[in-house]
């Protein structure tokens, strides 16, 4: 087990510089989320229009993980249709599972460098929230 | 090294190819041989239920529980057995008090007085019998090191306050709370006091005549016991004037189809098969406990609180909560702006177990202004060298995430 495995570089690199924090004044769908184990927060702000996310906003509290992986994952999603999203949702939670999975299917190639978090299981409910979110967010019926 | 770490084999292994430095005791304690063995001597030549076969090795167990009932009345100092009541742990036994005690007692008007800086488990059950009973929350107000200044808690306690319920030492803070001087002035006005011992009975010697307390609520676990088994102490005219929340076998004295009547204390209390193992193994923990003696094991982690809080000072970018002196065996802290998961992944990459995140404790982490900590607590078989290891550790987290950041 290397440190190295859990923080690489893009992940530091998201987690000092996040993309797309903030607050979407215009957004339509508006999840937040707990981690009560660890008291992380996301809260996810999203524009949907014709089943394509236009827009993806986040404000947190939390960890390197969890701030880095709500980074990577609003900038993924952006301009990508529901139905790609809630496979990505999947694939993203296959690779924490460990599976071996195709990385190359994210639209974003900083996502694979969250691959080495499946190797620390405390730390993988901090890499999923931001994209239970996104879940849950997509799901929601929206007026 | 400390003399008593051979005694807990757990200790004795490497973590993530390192020597295991375990400072998380606040959360769970290791186990002794000692304990171990006696739970295991239960399963493997005596394992039986109690208080019911005639068979002999149905006598032994119910020797083995009910001595075990009679090692924590003298080790509290409670005046009768009847007054100790087994339960799965702390939050059961505060439970068992704000659902049996409180919503029966308490009305529209009443008070209960907490801190801000209890665990859920010392919060949520009084929150829920307020909302059942109409009786109103009010909190003592903390000084910024988060100790309680006794003059204010005066005029908090009222003649409307019915229950006041505190933790004796904090999870978080370390403060030791005056409990001894809160039960006087909740008396005074006719009210009761429950006192979470999760944090101090491990730790102390704690007498609840002395402290002359109504409700004492701890568990096993963290005091070299097993997972499973915790006390309520509750003054005995207390106890017999309230109603079981558990009903079924062990706990009953006559059943009709219609009505039923139940045992006398403490079993009243105590529905279903008991947790048998786990008060032997309680129990043996307590022997274990008494062998070295509490004075001896407070002293302890009071000097390596004092020595740790001494050294993680000198860590730079390091802020500790919480009262600096006249703490129990815990430090708890946020370095640099590292989040406290990161701190503790990175500890854990050098075999340090330490813990981090609320706490179990939402209002405190407000009233601290921060979303999380990382907390190292500290036991009989922690020693100096422990210490040492941590702010080596520390020193890797600033470098780890100096570079990173750098």
């Amino acid at each position: 087990m290397s440190l190295d495995d859990l923080y690489r570089r893009v992940i530091m690199d998201h987690y000092q510089k996040p993309r797309n924090r903030g607050r979407l004044e215009d957004g339509d769908v508006s999840v937040d989320l707990n981690n009560p184990t660890c008291g992380d927060k996301v809260s996810l702000q999203m524009r949907i229009k014709d089943g394509k996310i236009e827009e993806a906003r986040f404000m947190g509290e939390g960890c390197s993980i969890s701030l880095a992986s709500a980074s990577m994952m609003t900038e993924a999603v952006k301009g990508q249709t529901v139905e790609d999203a809630l496979r990505y949702v999947q694939l993203f939670s296959d690779m924490m599972q460990g599976e071996d999975i195709d990385t190359d299917e994210f639209p974003l190639e900083d996502i694979e460098a969250l691959q080495g978090v499946a190797k620390f299981p405390a730390r993988i409910k901090c890499a999923t929230l931001a994209w239970k979110a996104l879940e849950k967010g997509v799901k929601e019926p929206r007026n | 090294m400390n003399r008593f770490k051979q005694d807990f084999p757990i200790l004795d292994q490497q973590v993530n190819g390192k020597s295991l430095v375990y400072l998380d005791s606040s959360a769970t304690s290791q186990k002794p041989f000692q304990v171990i063995e006696a739970v295991e001597e239960y399963y493997k030549q005596y394992n039986s239920n109690v208080h019911r076969g005639v068979h002999t090795l149905g006598t032994k167990a119910t020797d083995g529980y009910e001595g075990a009932r009679e090692k924590v009345r003298r080790f509290i100092n409670a005046a009768s057995t009847k007054e100790i009541i087994f339960t799965r742990g702390t939050t059961t036994a505060l439970n068992l008090v704000a659902i049996s005690y409180a919503r029966t007692n308490l009305k529209e008007g009443d008070e209960i007085v907490l801190s801000p800086s209890e665990h859920h488990s010392n919060l949520i059950p009084w929150q829920q019998a307020a909302k059942a009973t109409g009786a109103t929350l009010k909190y003592f107000e903390l000084e910024p090191d988060g100790t309680l200044d006794i003059e204010k808690a005066k005029a908090v306690i009222t003649p409307n306050t019915k229950l006041v319920a505190i933790a004796h030492v904090s999870n978080v803070l370390g403060t030791v709370f005056p409990v001894k001087e809160l039960a006087q002035l909740v008396h005074q006005q006719g009210g009761v006091i429950v006192i979470d011992g999760a944090q101090s009975v491990p730790h102390m010697k704690v007498d609840v005549r002395e402290i002359d307390c109504d409700f004492l609520a701890f568990s096993g676990h963290k005091m070299v016991g097993p997972t499973g088994i915790g006390v309520l102490y509750g003054k005995e005219a207390l106890l017999e004037k309230m109603e079981p929340i558990e009903f079924g076998g062990e706990m009953i004295d006559h059943v009709d189809l219609y009505e039923s009547t139940w045992k006398e204390l403490p079993w009243k209390f105590e529905g279903g098969t008991p947790i048998i193992a786990g008060a032997i193994g309680l129990g043996a923990a307590i022997d274990y406990l008494e062998s070295i003696g509490m004075d001896t094991i407070e002293e302890h982690d009071r000097q390596l609180a004092a020595y740790a809080v001494e050294e993680l000072q000198k860590v730079e970018g390091l802020e500790i909560y919480g009262p600096l002196k006249n703490r129990t065996g815990l430090v708890t802290f946020n370095i640099d702006n590292v989040h406290p998961h990161d701190v503790a992944t990175v500890l854990d990459a050098e075999g340090i177990a330490v813990r981090a995140g609320h706490h179990c404790a939402q209002p405190l982490m407000r009233w601290l202004n921060v979303t999380a900590t990382a907390r190292a607590s500290f036991y009989l078989y922690n020693d100096e060298e422990d210490i040492q290891q941590l702010v080596k550790g520390l020193q890797k987290v600033k470098e780890y995430f100096g570079n990173v950041f750098g």
